[in-house]
């Protein structure tokens, strides 16, 4: 095994912090809400947990393929089904979420076959569908609860969800398809991967692109279907890709991606699940919804590398590095112009240079005893000196970097002239551009 | 004319009366193309000429109304491993969750075929196509980092993973560095010196003669394709790009190019 980079450990913590706030919950839903883990409790909150980290690890997919929308909108779908198995079959879960994946599918081949045939845009043709099919579940639901002996059957908790509703022989119907579902994604991974970054090259390399995405989108209906009692039809799409967004936000890499966002989805079922079994009144779907929400946004807020926290305060940084670099560099100039390095500048003309940011350098350039101030004006130290002349130098390099670096088979890297450039390069590069520079200066005194 | 030539030897492309419509208007026209084989060869023209299009509808990417496509004298079904490609950079979605490495690796999975997964053999063979793009200190790089050039890198050094016969490439000096644009052009330079076919889709008139020993102007059609020294004339060019203006243009660049 390599040592573990940066990047992995920040994945680890993430994993560790989501396992670990789940070990918290317990006892401290416990103490605040008075939940008792009884048994049905504890049905719920499991069922919550598997569901969220089925949809979870799939709904990294619809964010990746930027098909959030289709999520809602196939959710949507899935209402006229359950009715109809209703209406079918009676009030059997298996056969209900079946209605429901069938109405689901159906619409999104019909939004396929649509892009297809028409120049209907990806979102119109989403909207369509979503409001008509969703408009006839409705419809069937009314005249189900109108039959007399259906009214008890309790098919609005699809439209919301109900966690309570689940019950033990659901959680093996749960699980058996979820591991279907999680086995079809490690065996097609390498397929599903391709096709989501680049489908273009995946054609080209003679992969069927239309069936992998068939797969992988029916998949998606399997997950979206799955969750509905839970999260119910309307917000679904929540439960599907708040737990990928969030997971983006500390890894750079799929598979920690998935691994993490199915986490965060048992974190934010199985929370949601139980708060909302408190009381038979309130609805699973919203609960979940604000624990997954809450999840992406403490990911925005805090992951190190994309996090807002950790991109202002870099910027900070950034500014200040900026800010110090340029009053140095404007000192030399001007004293250089002027004869000797260590000739003073007037305080009016460093100032004019970058304005706010001048007095932020000088200020950083000061506490470093790189410059001292005479009366109005700043002079260079012999530490000052010493460093503008190797920032002046280093910027030399740079130059004929630039020049002759693929000619001298240097290694290629982008330019950042911020950077001293002898962090950047291996040793033996500097010394031929230095040896290059030495070239120069013969050749310019020769020319003189 | 390419049939003719079809009898002395196999061509690495040829392509015959290729059709591509979309909505009913022809994106490229009655293509007839017979490209020889070791020739790093440009497809020049202007926008809307159709030069994406021609090369997609090569691969089979987008469906042709009609024509006929072979590639060392067999149908691309046949000679799918014969093929590697460079789309166009902005083709794909770069903060995508994968480092450089895995990008890489992706040109393999074609040859890896369903199911079977990438192993050690298929990451020395990325990381030394890394090394020829001059990418190997940024192997475990997450590829929303890259710049332009690095990314442009990226893609090349995933067709060259392939290790094709015949390679096609969508502007890969499209908005490049200086320093990316000299190592496509050594890379262009070795694949020829293996006796590979290298065709790119190229938009800047200037550096057409250093580039490409063989050279199709297209514009919907083709205007005239075979030998640069034959085809890159001031006549063609503006048979390609029209009207006065760019004949000018036309004449600077072949004065700038000499």
């Amino acid at each position: 095994m390599q040592s573990m980079s940066a990047a992995d450990k920040r994945v680890w913590l993430a994993i560790a912090g989501i396992v670990l706030l789940g070990i918290c919950f317990l006892p401290l839903s416990q103490w605040l809400f008075g939940i008792r883990y009884t048994y049905t409790v504890r049905v719920v909150a499991l069922g919550g947990a598997l569901l969220g980290l089925i949809s979870g690890a799939l709904g990294c997919f619809a964010v990746l393929r930027r098909e959030s929308l289709m999520g809602d909108a196939l959710s949507h779908a899935a209402l006229p089904g359950v009715a109809v198995a209703f209406l079918l079959a009676g009030r059997d879960l298996g056969l209900l979420l079946v209605g429901a994946g069938i109405a689901s599918w159906i619409a999104l081949r019909f939004i396929s076959a649509l892009l297809a045939t028409t120049r209907l845009k990806q979102d119109a043709a989403m909207g369509i569908v979503l409001a008509s099919w969703f408009a006839g579940g409705i419809a069937l639901l009314a005249y189900i609860q109108s039959i007399p002996d259906a009214s008890q059957a309790g098919l609005d908790q699809f439209i919301f969800g109900q966690a309570a509703a689940i019950i033990e022989s659901d959680l093996l119907l749960i699980t058996g398809v979820g591991v279907l579902v999680l086995l079809a994604l490690a065996l097609f991974w390498k397929e599903f991967k391709l096709v989501t970054f680049d489908a273009e090259f995946a054609g080209a390399n003679g992969f069927q692109v239309g069936l992998i995405n068939t797969l992988l989108s029916t998949l998606i209906v399997i997950a979206i279907v799955l969750g509905l009692q839970l999260a119910g039809v309307i917000l679904m799409v929540g439960m599907l890709i708040a737990p990928g967004i969030a997971a983006r936000q500390w890894t750079g890499k799929l598979h920690h991606m998935v691994i993490l966002a199915a986490l965060f989805g048992a974190f934010a079922g199985g929370v949601g699940a139980v708060i909302s079994a408190i009381d038979a009144n309130i609805p699973t779907g919203p609960m979940i919804i604000v624990v997954a929400f809450s999840l992406v946004l403490a990911s925005i807020t805090l992951a190190p590398g994309r996090g807002l926290l950790w991109s202002s305060w870099r910027r900070r940084l950034d500014s200040r590095r900026f800010a110090r670099q340029n009053a140095l560099r404007g000192l030399y100039r001007y004293a250089m112009s002027h004869g000797a390095p260590a000739t003073p500048a007037p305080d009016a003309f460093i100032r004019g240079i970058g304005d706010r940011s001048a007095a932020l350098g000088l200020q950083q350039l000061l506490s470093s005893g790189l410059v001292e101030k005479l009366g109005d004006s700043w002079r260079l130290t012999d530490s000052g000196v010493k460093a503008a002349r190797r920032d002046a130098h280093s910027q030399r390099l740079w130059e004929l970097y630039r020049l002759y670096a693929a000619d001298l088979g240097l290694p290629l890297l982008p330019e950042d002239r911020h950077l001293d450039i002898r962090a950047v390069l291996p040793a033996a590069a500097i010394q031929e551009l230095e040896a290059l520079e030495t070239l120069e200066t013969l050749a310019g005194r020769r020319d003189n | 004319m390419p049939i003719a030539m079809n009898d002395q030897a196999p061509l690495a492309l040829s392509v015959e009366d290729l059709t591509v419509a979309y909505h009913s208007k022809p994106a490229i026209w009655d293509i007839d193309l017979g490209v020889p084989e070791g020739v790093l060869m440009g497809i020049v023209g202007p926008n809307g000429a159709g030069k994406s299009t021609l090369i997609k509808a090569v691969l089979n990417l987008i469906p042709r109304a009609a024509g006929r496509v072979s590639f060392y004298g067999s149908s691309y079904e046949q000679a799918r491993s014969l093929v590697g490609y460079v789309p166009q950079r902005g083709s794909v979605d770069w903060d995508f969750p994968t480092s450089v490495l895995d990008v890489v690796t992706m040109g393999l999975y074609g040859k890896l075929g369903w199911l079977r997964r990438p192993g050690r053999k298929e990451r020395d063979l990325a990381l030394f196509a890394l090394e020829q793009v001059g990418l190997l200190d940024l192997v475990d790089r997450q590829i929303s980092q890259l710049s332009g050039g690095q990314q442009q890198r990226t893609f090349l050094a995933r067709a060259l993973v392939q290790d094709a016969q015949i390679y096609f490439m969508d502007e890969p000096f499209a908005a490049v560095d200086a320093i990316t644009e000299r190592a496509i052009v050594n890379i262009l330079q070795q694949l020829k010196e293996r006796g590979k076919t290298v065709l790119v889709v190229h938009h800047d008139l200037q550096t057409v003669e250093d580039y490409f020993d063989w050279l199709a102007l297209l514009n919907v059609e083709v205007i005239a394709s075979g030998p640069t020294a034959a085809v890159f004339t001031p006549e063609n060019l503006q048979k390609t790009y029209g009207g006065p203006v760019s004949y000018l243009q036309a004449v600077q660049a072949l004065a700038a190019g000499d």
